[in-house]
């Protein structure tokens, strides 16, 4: 049988307002098989995003969503989770969203452990707003505001997440479609702070200015860079040179914030 | 009984056209038509479901035989 993605989607939603061959659609439907495979009930599920393409997620999902400021989405999520521990909370959002804007609450959030699964699409550019470049755009390459190329250094997402303390840290392409709903749900199973950064394409403000033929051109390229953690190991240096690593890249185990949180409540009522 | 291994539903109001699907199908069942879709092969399908999986709009729909 087909997979029935229309259980877990608002009725009347489609078309979604993403261009065509943008990849938040294919991560969408990876999340949806992820929270079917965790057995997530919708109605103690919130899933909340900020502003940008990939935040408009939290629209198309019936589920508890929260659909906040730029950047924003982890302060609500903490607040979400800090309220209602029981809660299953899952953040979306895209590059410009997570590690610009958001940035501040994005390594605190990594830093507190808290329990919440944090899906990140990287498409390397602000695309709702305009094409302008963001923090992950390529050294070199063009978006609106850097039309002679980007002059910043790149940030790596999951490597900022590891070093903020997130727990549980993985990698995927838009791509790798069946990979993305397996790390998310290992990601929701997760106890602590899961980042799953999935490498994302936007033919609409990035492909075009940067010498992408089509969507398919950019889908090629996102399965040419992506190279898997244990296959990794065994290259050198220069093979892994403008090379992405996928796969599970971090994981550990930390106290998780809200049972420290409820220890210092148990604690207060007692004194 | 169809001899089938699948039948594709294309819902052309959520097709934008984008073409992955056609790209990414191992025996060529999809082709582009304009801005959307078609099956035009239908016998040569293997229900590997690249397609569906693939779609980031919704549109494909592989019932498996």
């Amino acid at each position: 049988m087909a997979y029935d993605y229309d259980k877990s989607l608002r009725p009347g939603k489609l078309p979604h307002i993403w261009c065509p061959g943008c990849g938040h659609g294919i991560v969408m439907k990876g999340l949806i098989r992820a929270m079917d495979t965790c057995e997530l009930d919708r109605k103690n599920t919130a899933i909340v995003s900020g502003i940008g393409c990939a935040s408009r997620i939290s629209g198309y999902i019936d589920a508890c969503t929260l659909h906040t400021a730029h950047g924003r989405a982890a302060a609500f999520a903490t607040g979400v989770k800090m309220a209602k521990p029981e809660m299953n909370v899952i953040v979306v959002g895209g590059d410009g969203d997570g590690t610009a804007i958001g940035g501040n609450h994005f390594i605190h959030a990594c830093r507190r452990n808290i329990d919440m699964t944090y899906v990140i699409m990287n498409n390397f550019i602000y695309g709702m707003t305009g094409g302008q470049f963001s923090p992950c755009t390529p050294t070199g390459d063009k978006a609106s505001t850097t039309v002679y190329g980007n002059p910043d250094p790149v940030f790596d997402i999951s490597k900022l997440a590891i070093g903020a303390g997130a727990t549980f840290v993985a990698r995927t392409t838009a791509f790798h479609a069946t990979q993305i709903d397996k790390l998310i749900a290992e990601g929701i199973k997760h106890k602590g702070m899961s980042i799953i950064e999935v490498i994302d394409d936007c033919p609409t403000t990035y492909g075009r200015r940067n010498q992408f033929r089509s969507v398919i051109d950019m889908m090629k390229r996102l399965k040419d860079m992506a190279v898997p953690v244990a296959a990794a190991a065994k290259m050198t240096a220069e093979q892994l040179d403008g090379k992405m690593l996928t796969g599970v890249l971090h994981k550990e185990v930390r106290p998780e914030y809200t049972e420290q949180y409820a220890k210092i409540i148990d604690l207060a009522k007692s004194a | 009984m169809s001899s089938r291994k699948a039948e594709i539903e294309i819902i052309e109001r959520y097709c934008k056209g984008c073409s992955i699907c056609a790209e990414f199908c191992p025996t060529k069942v999809l082709a582009m038509d304009a801005f959307v879709v078609k099956v035009v092969d239908a016998d040569a399908c293997i229900a590997c479901m690249q397609c569906e999986l693939r779609c980031p709009d919704f549109a494909i729909k592989v019932h498996k035989n």
